[in-house]
């Protein structure tokens, strides 16, 4: 008998049709749910406690609500929302895989999840060394010296990493003016270069989908601060010409700065450091498997090659001689660039999963995921060639062109009706130098039998295409709601109940 | 091995006949031999699940500041209050935790209306119009806020009170080295900015007014002449609040702020040993264009139903990319949506009640602790629910001392960071800055008092 997919939710996994009201609409005058301790404490009335000045009197309008309600209202609401947990999340970029629930379960023990960020050091030792082991495994990941665990996402990492890259160059009094980005990098790199004080100068991408040594050697001078990569890049590639790139801007006296969304690709295989890199953001909840919570927390730590080390950002933890842990703040440090010290629950998550898989785990993420990519690329393209026809890493992307040329139907049709074949869609029109793309990244927690499941599924999208392209167009039917009107979102702006006429 | 590979090593061979390769090495061929590592990571081997959580047991025993082992009287923006069990039930939802941010709104209506929920919330509480759907937390939103004011004016100088949270100050002092703002601090005189120490040419080149409502040390101030200097200065007033002040307090919006920032912490949130936190946001509709991060309007589906989008996305980095009004791309949604939920268990009134009770226990601690031999007050001015005292011991060793009776006792000013304006210096070493949330019982603050008594003999 054949296995059939897990990871694909049924055809119609959400609940659909009637509209959920909001909260507010669902609001009862003198309907409640709270419920808080009994203290004792003398009721001094407001107005003996705070000056006149100061008080609000009229009480804001929040929600009435029974206990009941309020879950009724949340637990609709969630089945009106895909997620890993229901089924496979291709989205590419983004590494969605599966969350493991021991690390969620590890985090939320009172131990470290009841913690005040600002006790004392002596009575916070326990977490103080879990970051210490995390930074050490971290470096070792990435074959960088030290790293800072405060920022709290990757576009925060890249800006942090930047201000490391500006204070090592004025440290040497000699300030530059230029970052290079290729032309297929995150938005966050360049939107990141600006808030740095610095200017990007965008580098093309040859035919083959890699950096255009020529033209980045073109790109160099001494003006230039350094260089951002993603490795494997955005179009799922691994950039072979790597050293002579390090060497190219090193000679100049710019710097490398590791972009690690993709770094889920090469785990155990190959090291950011190892290739010239001096700095090296990771997005620990993709790479380490942290839930997304749709649409964050994140984490993203940053580490540094030795020359770079006393810039970092502090204070850090820190094991002192005699085997205690302490706050240290580096000579020359950037500074705090997090309130406290960085979402400390998901790096205790990614801890917890980088010690269940351990060094030979970790490596054999990575190339299931590259398995699974490759597998997916070949086995899709007669139905979806593939931007580049060539051995991909942890993702690939393919391209709708030849459907849109023939039947006029657009990579963003292919990924809506994709969602009512139980699938998430993969990321489309990303990145920008691939025309009509769709961006797979299956992970590595993805089985045989739901990747041939999902291949299955864009060969009825593309036969639909051909036979019945309204179909597709029109997609999807099944969802909570159909397509959106974005434009009227945009233009007659309702952010708010009250914005709503509520 | 433990792992969460669904792959056997049948199927690994199949994949791999299929794409013609012999080994899962050969996956990585276009890899520079040269940079490939030989031997794997130097890491430990993988252990179960049970096995890493024995371990972990050796971090969460050296953790001696819990809520179970000592009575919390710490904030500084992170605060002990309730969350109750139908806040983590829903909260911790896999639906909400497991799911990406919604780029497809066709099956992303769940995050997308809580978000909704959640703005209209937050705009209430900050009696601003728009709020969007989070920054990292309370530092990193006033960065933004200042970034803000900045874009809006065309102007570089960022006038910030020195009773922002000392932390806060530092992350905005960072960045400014990268947008090259300039930070003029204020000082605070008897707990309160003395805003007339701005200079004349440093109030012309303002782009923001920065105060905290309270302020680090607790204090009320009258925010009504931080809203006049940045009249004069045609600058954006933004006022970095503590949420839950909002329950009674005059709002951001009531005091003129054309930006309210606060840290989200209390609003479901655990202590968490500081994150993940919940950065709040909210501004006049003025600045709408120049917003950081996502926001989420409602619209209606082909067949006219409601439903939610994210909305004026071309402010954002992957549309606008350097031109962009921020780089925020991941934020803190899932804080965002227990916020909405947490506030959505409060209601009107629990909201109210939380608050008053905030106030309510503030005073009869600062009453039992004024009392106490050499103990006093640093500032004459009224306070929320957080205030600080003098103590005639270094405040570091009267926290080690109450630590030993069961008690995290406040925050040492001198360990939020090195002496600034916001204090007069001699009392830098001296200073206990002490917070007391809903939670705190009048058993609790008596038993506390008598430790603190002896704490400071």
């Amino acid at each position: 008998m054949t296995a059939l997919p897990g990871g694909r939710a049924s055809s119609a996994p959400l609940l659909g049709d009637d509209i959920e009201p909001t909260i507010f609409e669902m609001s009862v005058e003198g309907r409640h749910s709270y419920q808080l301790r009994t203290t004792d404490v003398p009721k001094a009335p407001l107005e003996e406690l705070v000056p006149n000045e100061h008080l609000n009197h009229d009480v804001i309008a929040l929600a009435q609500v029974s206990e009941r309600d309020l879950v009724g209202h949340f637990t609709r609401l969630s089945h009106r929302q895909f997620a890993v947990d229901l089924g496979a999340y291709p989205l590419g970029s983004c590494t969605m895989k599966y969350n493991p629930k021991f690390c969620d379960a590890v985090a939320a023990d009172p131990g470290l999840n009841s913690v005040h960020p600002g006790a004392p050091a002596p009575l916070v030792q326990g977490w103080l060394e879990l970051l210490v082991d995390l930074e050490e495994k971290l470096c070792e990941i990435t074959g960088m010296q030290a790293a800072t665990l405060q920022p709290a996402a990757g576009a925060a990492g890249e800006l942090t990493g930047l201000l490391l890259m500006r204070a090592y160059h004025e440290a040497n009094n000699d300030p530059r003016r230029r970052v290079l980005i290729p032309d297929s990098a995150h938005g966050t790199n360049p939107a990141s270069v600006t808030l740095g004080g610095y200017e990007v100068t965008t580098i093309p991408s040859g035919a083959n989908g890699l950096v255009d040594l020529a033209a980045l050697k073109a790109a160099l001078g001494p003006d230039v601060a350094g260089i951002m990569l993603t490795n494997p890049n955005t179009v799922g590639l691994f950039e072979e010409e790597i050293e002579d790139i390090a060497s190219a801007v090193h000679d100049v006296g710019g710097l490398l700065y590791y972009d690690g969304a993709n770094l889920n690709a090469i785990l155990g295989v190959v090291r950011p450091g190892d290739m010239g890199f001096d700095i090296v953001h990771m997005n620990l909840h993709k790479t380490f498997a942290t839930p997304h919570g749709g649409g964050g927390p994140g984490a993203g730590p940053v580490a540094v090659s030795a020359r770079l080390a006393e810039f970092l950002p502090g204070p850090r933890a820190t094991r002192l001689s005699d085997g205690s842990y302490d706050w240290v703040t580096p000579a020359r440090s950037i500074g705090r660039v997090h309130g406290w010290h960085g979402n400390a629950m998901v790096l205790a998550r990614a801890l917890a999963y980088i010690d269940v898989h351990g060094g030979d785990g970790l490596t054999r993420i990575a190339q299931h995921a590259v398995l699974n990519a490759n597998w997916l690329r070949k086995r899709l393209s007669a139905t979806l060639p593939a931007a580049y026809d060539y051995p991909c890493m942890h993702e690939c992307v393919l391209t709708a062109s030849p459907i849109k040329a023939s039947y006029g139907v657009r990579a963003l049709d292919v990924a809506k009706r994709l969602l009512e074949e139980g699938f998430h869609a993969p990321t489309v029109y990303f990145p920008l130098i691939v025309d009509e793309a769709l961006m797979f990244e299956p992970t590595e927690t993805e089985s045989l039998q739901t990747l041939e499941a999902l291949a299955s599924a864009l060969e009825r999208i593309a036969l639909l295409c051909a036979n019945e392209p309204d179909v597709v167009r029109n997609a999807p039917q099944s969802t909570p709601v159909t397509r959106v009107d974005e434009a009227r979102a945009a233009r007659h702006l309702v952010t708010t109940e009250d914005a709503a006429g509520r | 091995m433990p792992d969460y590979l669904p792959h056997t090593p049948d199927e690994v061979t199949s994949m791999l006949d299929f794409l013609g390769l012999d080994s899962l090495e050969h996956l990585f061929a276009h890899v520079p031999n040269a940079l490939k590592l030989t031997q794997g990571l130097r890491l430990p081997d993988g252990e179960s699940e049970p096995d890493v959580a024995e371990r972990f047991k050796h971090y969460t025993n050296a953790n001696k500041a819990t809520l179970s082992e000592m009575v919390c009287f710490a904030g500084g923006g992170s605060y002990d209050h309730e969350v109750p069990a139908v806040v983590k039930s829903l909260g911790s939802r896999a639906e909400f935790v497991t799911a990406y941010t919604p780029y497809q709104p066709e099956v992303a209506q769940g995050v997308l209306q809580a978000i909704f929920e959640y703005q209209t919330m937050i705009a209430r509480l900050s009696g601003l119009s728009i709020a969007n759907a989070s920054l990292y937390d309370g530092a990193t939103a006033l960065v933004e806020a200042v970034n803000m004011a900045a874009g809006s004016t065309g102007k570089e100088t960022l006038l910030i009170s020195s009773g922002v949270h000392p932390h806060w100050r530092a992350v905005v002092h960072t960045f400014a080295k990268g947008t090259g703002h300039r930070v003029v601090e204020v000082p605070l005189v008897d707990g309160r900015t003395e805003w007339s120490k701005v200079s004349s040419s440093d109030l012309a080149k303002g782009a923001a007014v920065v105060a905290a409502y309270p302020n680090y040390l607790g204090v009320l101030e009258d925010l009504s002449v931080a809203k006049d200097l940045s009249i004069r200065a045609d600058a954006l007033f933004v006022v970095a609040g503590d949420p839950v002040a909002a329950g009674v307090l005059k709002t951001a919006g009531q005091w003129g702020a054309d930006v309210f920032v606060g840290e989200g912490q209390p609003f479901g949130t655990a202590l968490a040993f500081g994150g993940p936190y919940l950065g709040l946001f909210a501004c006049t509709l003025d600045q709408i264009r120049r917003l950081p991060g996502r926001l989420v309007g409602e619209t209606v589906d082909t067949r006219d139903r409601r439903a939610f989008v994210t909305t004026l996305r071309a402010r954002e980095q992957d549309i606008r990319r350097e031109k962009a009004t921020s780089n925020v791309c991941t934020n803190q949604t899932l804080m965002a949506v227990t916020a909405a939920i947490q506030l959505g268990w409060l209601g009107t009134y629990g909201m109210r009640e939380v608050a008053t009770r905030c106030a309510q226990g503030a005073r009869y601690t600062f009453d039992q602790l004024v009392g106490i031999d050499g103990v006093a007050p640093i500032s004459t001015q009224p306070f929320f629910r957080e205030f600080a005292l003098r103590t005639p011991q270094e405040a570091s060793t009267v926290l080690e001392r109450l630590a030993g009776e069961g008690f995290l006792g406040g925050l040492a000013l001198s360990a939020l960071g090195g002496p600034d304006g916001s204090v007069i210096a001699n009392d830098w070493e001296h200073t206990l800055i002490i917070a007391v949330t809903e939670r705190r019982t009048k058993f609790e603050i008596d038993e506390f008092a008598t430790a603190f008594a002896k704490a400071v003999k």
